[in-house]
């Protein structure tokens, strides 16, 4: 496992503030009904994806729920491919079919973008198992939400990638809610860790506000399932700044809580790690978020001016050749 | 030409599949060491081992959904129901994954697998076992469902859905697997969506799938006797259903009847009389009869069973009924 480097840590906080402007974006633009339907944000999660995905390799595979933008953006897609899916237009990374809950990118290996809770956890199975099939050496990380882990699929698909020892790495993003329902409400047990055990498998539990940690643990983890192609499962300890998705004011939950949690806040807390380093000081910390500005006005400005996709498109795709 | 049984022939589209293509591999429950519920998979996993040839748990949603996954990385996985009525446990990962990705995803991902098993009423095997799925599947757009009722049908048809790159419905019948019929050793596939004309007639058309098909071959030889000649169309795939054979032939008979397995309301029947009478509505001489199981669950009670699903005197009253005949 690499070490975070003042290069590798420069990408990271540049790939947590592009998530981060790039979401404030769509809200932005769904306020103003250019982007319509659902829109779920990621906002105050980034370090769960990067302190995983940063790991990935070529043959790496990974696939997550609706909450789908910033995995998307972390993976290299391009910020004008999914900002112009979630305007609906012909350019966007689904040629506009999917919209907010589908990205999806065959060259970066995104499996989705699932709108069914929990409907992607047997496809990272599935991807995993492809790979060792075919005598490859790759993983899947597979994230869900803790609202996800008690759908039977989940348990069914730990059970499987035990038995079968399959490279998939369950990642449990636990911001505590499942929509509007606290998860001591749902969730016989919230430690979701602890699961894994009742499956003879490893489970894990990570400050998922913390990139440093969440970096740190997800090495290791992942390098274990590589080399022994065992799955894992790895509860995420995390916090939605924002509602479950726009349309929700998440009256369920105190100003209190969210301020102590916001204090949290990933990127802040990364800085202030990279600045202790002597990485970074405050205007290279500026220069970032120009730069993330200008592409996600980028973004925004091809996403508006990009064409609706043609009727013909309607009846495209229904069937593979 | 070798007589083979339904099963036989099923056994041989995926020997022959799996020798042709390393990506295909079968998953199921009791498919391996067990040889199959119905021995449709028997001495595959002798030959083929486990990486090729896979028990699963009885967790329908999660095997169904990993061969999801598989498939969209590449391979061409299997799925074996023991019955179509346990794919019911699978269905979200039928439909909101299986059967929408490709289009969901603008072409970037496809999922090339064939979802195989026993469909319909067994011998009083009670309501929960006895479900008849095929206008079930055949309702989503990005489903194939292909219905075959005889072995040659049988093994054509399911080395073309293995080829396939999409995912396909391909649903058999416990009564059909014992039956036998002349496969020629050669290969060969059968496109699909290209019905059959079981037997050809110029009074009235059957049209009839799956079992409904030999039901259909024995109410023509009693209506033979009475001076009736009917036409039996098997259009073999429901999705995409041959409509243009089913109305050349009503064109020429000018009557139709169509009889099927599953409920009357919403069924095959319903989807077949209404296209039939959208395209040809001036060839008729009669409005479109339809024969198919009653509008309740399948009760246990040989005689309600009986009572309740199509029968060859159903189908010989419905036909004399487009003749305007007692």
């Amino acid at each position: 496992m690499k070490p975070i480097n003042k290069e590798s840590a420069w990408k990271m906080l540049e790939q947590m503030v592009l998530c981060r402007r790039f979401e404030e974006a769509t809200i932005k633009a769904y306020q103003q009904k250019s982007i319509t339907g659902f829109l779920h944000t990621y906002i105050g999660q980034e370090a769960c994806a990067i302190g995983a995905m940063a790991h990935m390799t070529d043959e790496d595979s990974f696939v997550t729920s609706y909450r789908c933008h910033a995995q998307g953006l972390i993976a290299g897609m391009t910020p004008r491919s999914i900002m112009a899916e979630m305007y609906g237009k012909i350019t966007g990374c689904v040629r506009g079919k999917g919209g907010s809950m589908h990205v999806f990118s065959k060259q970066h290996k995104h499996l989705g973008g699932h709108g069914i809770v929990g409907g992607q956890i047997p496809i990272g199975a599935g991807a995993a198992f492809a790979n060792r099939y075919q005598g490859g050496n790759g993983i899947n990380l597979c994230y869900f939400g803790d609202g996800a882990s008690m759908q039977g699929v989940f348990h069914e698909c730990m059970n499987l990638a035990s038995l079968w020892n399959i490279p998939v790495i369950y990642i449990c993003e636990n911001n505590m809610y499942g929509m509007g329902t606290r998860n001591d409400r749902a969730l016989a047990n919230t430690e979701v860790q602890e699961f894994a055990a009742a499956y003879k498998v490893n489970g894990y539990k990570v400050d998922g506000m913390d990139l440093v940690a969440s970096h740190e643990a997800f090495g290791k983890i992942i390098e274990e399932a590589r080399r022994t192609s065992r799955p894992a499962l790895v509860n995420v300890i995390t916090y939605r700044f924002k509602g479950h998705s726009v349309s929700d004011a998440a009256s369920y939950r105190t100003a209190e809580e969210l301020q102590c949690w916001v204090e949290k806040d990933p990127i802040g807390r990364f800085f202030q790690h990279m600045q202790k380093q002597g990485w970074i000081d405050d205007d290279g910390y500026k220069g970032i978020e120009k730069k993330v500005k200008d592409m996600v006005a980028d973004a925004v400005q091809f996403a508006e001016e990009s064409p609706w996709p043609p009727m013909d498109e309607l009846t495209k795709h229904i069937y593979a050749d | 030409m070798p007589v083979i049984e339904f099963r036989t022939a099923l056994n041989q589209a995926l020997d022959e599949e799996m020798t042709r293509d390393p990506r295909v591999f079968i998953l199921g429950e009791e498919v391996a060491q067990f040889n199959g519920a119905y021995k449709v998979t028997k001495g595959l996993w002798a030959k083929w081992g486990d990486n090729r040839v896979r028990d699963t748990p009885i967790t329908e949603g999660g095997f169904t959904g990993l061969a999801v996954g598989a498939a969209m990385m590449g391979l061409r996985p299997v799925v074996e129901y023991m019955s179509f009525n346990f794919s019911l446990v699978a269905i979200d990962q039928i439909i909101s994954n299986a059967a929408k990705m490709h289009y969901m995803t603008g072409g970037e991902f496809s999922v090339p697998m064939v979802f195989r098993g026993a469909n319909g009423a067994a011998a009083q095997v009670g309501s929960q076992h006895s479900h008849n799925l095929e206008s079930f599947y055949a309702h989503i757009p990005g489903l194939i469902v292909i219905t075959p009722s005889t072995p040659y049908d049988a093994k054509g048809l399911l080395k073309t859905a293995i080829r396939n790159n999409n995912p396909v419905i391909f649903m058999e019948n416990e009564f059909l697997y014992g039956i036998t019929g002349e496969v020629p050793d050669e290969e060969y596939t059968i496109p699909i969506g290209v019905g059959d004309i079981k037997r050809k007639g110029k009074d009235c058309t059957i049209v009839a799938h799956m079992r409904q098909v030999i039901y259909a071959l024995e109410a023509a030889k009693i209506l033979e006797k009475q001076g009736i000649d009917v036409e039996v169309v098997d259009p073999r795939t429901i999705k995409p259903l041959d409509i243009n054979l089913i109305c050349a032939s009503v064109r020429k008979t000018r009557r139709c009847v169509v009889t099927e397995e599953g409920h009357f309301f919403c069924g095959v029947g319903a989807e077949v009389a209404a296209q039939v009478h959208e395209l040809c509505f001036d060839d008729l001489d009669h409005p479109v009869v339809r024969v198919s199981q009653s509008e309740n669950p399948l009760p246990y009670a040989k005689n309600l069973e009986a009572a309740s699903l199509p029968s060859v005197d159903k189908i010989v009253a419905a036909v004399k009924k487009t003749m305007y005949r007692k």
